[in-house]
């Protein structure tokens, strides 16, 4: 009996989450509708910049997932030393401060970038990272990294057991393509398309820096334009709106695409498969090279140039930093509750609703959701005092669904391989987690800290509506600019970088250690 | 003749040695105490592990460095023997072909095996609509179509009920007897090792042993088989 | 989850512990409060005579104002820019300021009662002379020069020089502005969303142009010791900028704000803005300029639309923007 009534509390426990979440992005398009006194209608630009958004965002999706493809068999396939090292540092753009990014991005494929010099000394003709196609490069670089670790992922899936049995029955590579990395690919990349398509959706800075001009608008720009020039949060509300429209049809079509992969589990037996030779070899080494150069090249580049002046760094920007990596852990600790709290959910009801409203964070305008909150709150506490926790809050939100990319999956396995086992031994509760899911959940569990913490570390979008006396490290960064600082804004991007990327290793690895 | 020839094999603390000769056509059961190196023993004939030091030699040919798929062995593993989202037919036709283009005879050949183990009429089952016997005998069939001459058990019935293990080691028996298959079978069970195969090869002590007659090895067993046997 | 709710209090509360004079709370923008911006001198000068503590709050100004209504905690705006009095004025949420604007140092007449400039500029486009050694000599040549001269320029919905530029546009070619922005399209690199991040495109040598202000080769000079950055002064004129303060209407300290209003058109206070804020100070006799500023070449010629005008011009003028970079 009471553990009956447990098993409903805890079902509960996601159903409830996941409606406080739904609520509360609803919640605040509605408070940021009713400031405005209803909706507006759009113009002819807001159209054109609906459409801009969708197309920019299916082939960014496209492109990434399919470069994605040969990098991930290269290295799900291949062994060499420091494979481990660079299929994390691969991960890296995805979890730079966009402006980082874009500064690397420029060094290297900008007009005075390493690549157009190398074009220009061949007389051949300079490449443009201005316009459409910079938008589509800086959104495939900032997102190979996550559909590369999906696809990754997919292959890690198939039971060794499988690549034995082929192995066995003299299977040549297109074989295993054909009965084996066919049918998950099949099962994987509807998911990691998905993904990718969803974080394009809401590009905001990328477009915007590299855009080339209006043509170049995303929905989220056009929000953040009806904020600030128009005041008109009628139509931020209403762009709002059609940017959730958006990715919950995105979602159900995937759905519907998405076919489970028939794999079941196998022993985690140790791999030691030969990967196919000849041509295919050198085809994986240069998938992998190229991957590594066009990933990791800028963002070498930013640290070569901002290196030499971190020393010179005065102290407010290393407060500034500390506060950022005290935001950034506290909402790393609640996007992972959170998270946490769904995954186990959705595990044990299977429920599609609460996966959905999981995945609103990815689409919710964070500008929608910061001034939404700020109008339901004005009047109970003081503007200022919220500045801080509500920046927490609202990363802690906007990571959640990239934690449970991973999270849900691993709830999933662990109530199939030991749901019916705690259940005959009454493990619950403190218990059960304690025992039970923390341990056999550290590795998703620390990388979803890893990246929410990282993420949280990058924010601009979020903490520059609140007014606010004490910046954040990327707050600072934008001051040196503002201040025609570029030599100290390139050192502040250096330690934005590490710090980032320190907070998301420290967590993975506490993860894999734990 | 299969020889194994001043093999070493290391995984981790782990280290296994093989220094022994099996005669084609006869059958070898390979016991010993879990974590023995059976297994171990079995993925270095079929090639899933390649030896430190040493050679598997067949019939005089070198297969030490012949892919897994390349060698003339067929091997039935504990499970994951068929691709659950493949037919019945299907997984057998990955024996003649992983393309699984098959032509008419081809066809006819699968659904000649398929009603050698008694499975006439199953040939669009998936393994999931399959009980634990019938998906054995698929993986059965699948080995009478490759016909190899070396076959390597890796305990793939010891899910099943006795009954059904007796009925698929008779099946196994008409297969092998059939074709001349010399068969190696790693088994936990005596009276299997006793009922199947007249030699056997102890796995001990980081060895694999020159195989000698079953019952031999039974009725006087070693003291380390004696533990694991569980005899006083 | 305790030290989390920890960590936070100690995060927010450090400030307010301070002491018990009485707070004077500034709303700025970003760049007034970094260590070189005007915002610590102002803060030091402005604590030293009104026994109180005057508090910097940054974030984006007028927006958020207008949000928080007339329960703002803010007692002085300051940094509104000339493109927002209007909508500001509407509001009905700041107070007269009660200077004499009579006699400013400012190009243009200055009448307004509700918004003070403290500083001003104009806009210009900014050039390397090692990167470009013959810059357009004039807006005309800029937009007859070569399809090679790329620039970069900020987008109007989303920055205040951006707008500048669409109002400096239309001042100077009118009814022709939409032509004279489809010759320049061609020529522009991109359009970013703020001044900084172009003006780092153009330090990078991504642009050979940037839209900055006429004050902005000060800072290379004084800062950098760098004279190859210069503003191109065109003949058809520059257009006004400047920045304001202002005082909110509901402040519940109305003494210590009006205090504020009184001091920021002193000597004192005007000072400090050439060398932090790299603009013109609104009200100092040009001998009291720093040398740098006052030997910058100005201008023949400020174009600047009244409020109504400007207001009124926004939208059309951004359509056609628009429409010239949609092409």
């Amino acid at each position: 009996m009471a553990a009956s009534v447990f098993a409903i509390r805890r079902s509960i426990g996601g159903a409830l989450t996941a409606a406080a979440l739904a609520a509360l992005i609803l919640g605040t398009l509605a408070a940021v509708a009713w400031q405005a006194r209803g909706l507006s209608a759009l113009g002819p630009w807001d159209l054109r910049a609906i459409w801009f958004t969708i197309w920019q965002a299916v082939v960014s999706a496209s492109l990434s997932a399919l470069l994605a493809i040969p990098v991930a068999r290269a290295l799900a396939r291949r062994r060499f030393p420091g494979r481990g090292l660079l299929i994390t540092l691969l991960g890296a753009p995805f979890i730079l401060p966009v402006i980082v990014a874009i500064m690397g991005l420029i060094s290297v494929f900008g007009r005075n970038g390493l690549i157009n010099e190398g074009l220009r000394t061949l007389n051949l003709p300079e490449l443009s990272i201005y316009g459409w196609q910079g938008v589509i490069l800086a959104h495939v670089f900032f997102n190979l990294p996550l559909s590369v670790r999906l696809i990754l992922q997919g292959w890690h899936s198939i039971p060794f057991e499988r690549f034995r049995l082929a192995d066995s029955l003299d299977f040549r590579p297109r074989d295993i393509a054909h009965h084996l990395e066919r049918p998950m690919l099949r099962a994987v990349l509807p998911g990691a398309w998905l993904a990718v398509f969803l974080v394009c959706l809401t590009s905001f800075t990328v477009a915007l820096a590299l855009g080339g001009g209006p043509k170049a608008t995303t929905v989220e720009l056009a929000i953040y334009q009806a904020f600030r020039f128009d005041f008109d949060l009628g139509r931020a509300a209403t762009l709002g709106m059609i940017q959730i429209a958006l990715c919950v049809l995105a979602m159900l079509t995937s759905r519907w695409i998405t076919i489970p992969a028939e794999f079941g589990s196998g022993l985690d037996l140790s791999r030691n498969l030969r990967g196919p030779t000849g041509w295919r070899r050198l085809m994986d080494g240069c998938a992998i090279i190229l991957a590594a150069l066009f990933l990791l090249w800028p963002m070498l580049a930013v640290i070569l140039r901002g290196l030499p002046q971190i020393s010179q760094l005065p102290a407010e920007v290393w407060t500034a930093a500390a506060r950022s990596v005290i935001m950034a852990v506290i909402s790393a600790f609640w996007a992972v509750i959170l998270s946490l709290t769904l995954a186990l959910g959705i595990a044990r009801s299977g429920s599609r609703l609460i996966e959905l409203a999981g995945m609103l964070p990815l689409v919710a305008s964070p500008l929608v959701l910061g001034t939404g909150l700020f109008i339901l709150l004005r009047g109970t506490v003081s503007p200022q005092a919220l500045a801080l926790p509500i920046t927490v809050a609202i990363n802690a939100i906007m990571a959640l669904p990239f934690g449970l990319r991973v999270l849900i999956p691993a709830a999933r396995d662990l109530r199939r391989n030991y749901g019916r086992l705690a259940e005959s031994l009454d493990i619950k509760g403190w218990s059960r987690l304690r025992f039970l899911i923390l341990p056999q959940l550290a590795r998703p569990i620390g990388f979803a800290a890893g990246l929410a913490a990282a993420l949280a570390m990058g924010d601009l979008g979020v903490i520059a509506l609140f007014p606010t006396d004490m910046p954040t490290l990327p707050l600072k960064l934008y001051q040196f600019m503002n201040s025609y600082r570029m030599a100290e804004a390139s050192a502040c991007a250096v330690l934005l970088m590490v710090i980032s990327f320190a907070l998301f290793w420290l967590c993975d690895r506490g993860g894999r250690l734990a | 003749m299969l020889e194994l020839r001043d093999i070493q094999v290391t995984r981790g603390d782990f280290i296994l040695k093989a220094d022994l000769a099996i005669n084609p056509g006869t059958r070898t059961a390979v016991i010993g105490a879990s974590g023995s190196g059976k297994s171990t023993l079995l993925s270095l004939i079929a090639g899933f592990l390649a030896p430190e030091t040493g050679r598997v030699v067949w019939n005089g040919t070198d297969l030490t460095e012949s892919a897994p798929g390349k060698r003339p062995i067929s091997i039935l593993f504990q499970d994951q023997n068929l691709f659950p989202h493949l037919t019945a037919a299907q997984n057998i036709g990955l024996g003649l072909r992983p393309d699984l283009r098959l032509d008419r005879a081809q066809q006819d050949q699968v659904a000649a095996v398929l009603a050698q183990v008694g499975l006439a009429g199953f040939s669009d089952r998936k393994p999931e609509n399959l009980s634990g016997g019938q998906q054995s005998r698929i993986a059965l069939a699948r080995i009478l179509l490759r016909a190899r001459p070396i076959l390597l058990l890796d305990e793939p019935f010891a899910a099943l009920g006795p009954a059904l293990k007796s009925e698929m080691l008779t099946l196994l028996d008409q297969i092998t007897a059939d074709m001349g298959t010399t068969v190696l079978m790693v088994t936990h069970d005596p009276n299997d090792a006793r009922a199947f195969a007249p030699q056997t090869i102890l796995v001990d002590d980081g060895v694999a042993h020159q195989p000698v007659a079953t019952a031999a090895l039974m009725d006087n067993p070693p003291a380390g088989l004696k533990d694991y046997l569980g005899l006083p | 989850m305790k030290t989390s709710l920890i960590a936070l209090a100690i995060l927010s509360a450090a400030p307010a512990m301070a002491q018990d004079k009485p707070v004077l709370t500034v709303y700025a923008g970003d760049s007034v409060t970094s260590e070189w911006g005007p915002g610590p001198k102002i803060e030091e000068g402005f604590e030293a005579f009104c026994n109180c503590d005057l508090k910097f709050v940054t974030g984006d100004l007028l927006p958020r104002i207008m949000m928080e209504g007339a329960g703002t905690e803010a007692d002085i705006v300051f940094g509104l820019n000339t493109d927002v009095t209007a909508r500001a004025r509407a509001s009905g949420l700041f107070a007269p300021h009660g200077q004499d604007t009579s006699d400013m140092s400012l190009p243009v007449e200055w009448t307004d009662e509700i918004f003070l400039p403290y500083n001003w500029g104009e806009t210009a486009f900014v050039y390397d002379d090692t990167r470009l050694e013959n810059p357009p000599k004039s807006f005309a040549e800029l937009l007859d020069a070569p399809g090679d001269l790329k620039i970069v320029i900020q987008d109007p919905r989303s920055s205040v020089s951006g707008l500048a530029m669409l109002l400096w546009v239309k001042s100077i070619y009118g009814d022709d502005a939409a032509d004279a922005w489809a010759k320049l399209a061609p020529k522009v690199l991109t359009v970013t969303k703020g001044w900084s991040e172009a003006y780092g495109m153009f330090t990078e040598g991504e642009a050979d142009m940037v839209l900055s202000y006429t004050t902005s080769p000060a800072y290379h000079i004084a800062a950098e010791d760098d004279t190859t950055k210069h503003a191109a002064i065109f003949p058809e004129g520059h257009y006004f900028m400047a920045e304001l303060v202002a005082q909110v209407a509901s402040t519940d300290q109305p003494e210590l704000a009006q205090k504020f209003m009184d001091w920021v058109l002193t000597p004192d206070f005007q000072k400090v803005i050439p060398l932090a804020n790299w603009s013109l100070p609104a009200k100092l006799p040009q001998e009291e300029w720093p040398d740098v500023m006052r030997d910058l070449p100005r201008p023949q010629k400020t174009l600047f639309y009244s409020e109504d005008e400007a207001e009124a011009m926004r939208q059309p003028a951004l359509d056609e923007w628009l429409q010239a970079f949609s092409q």
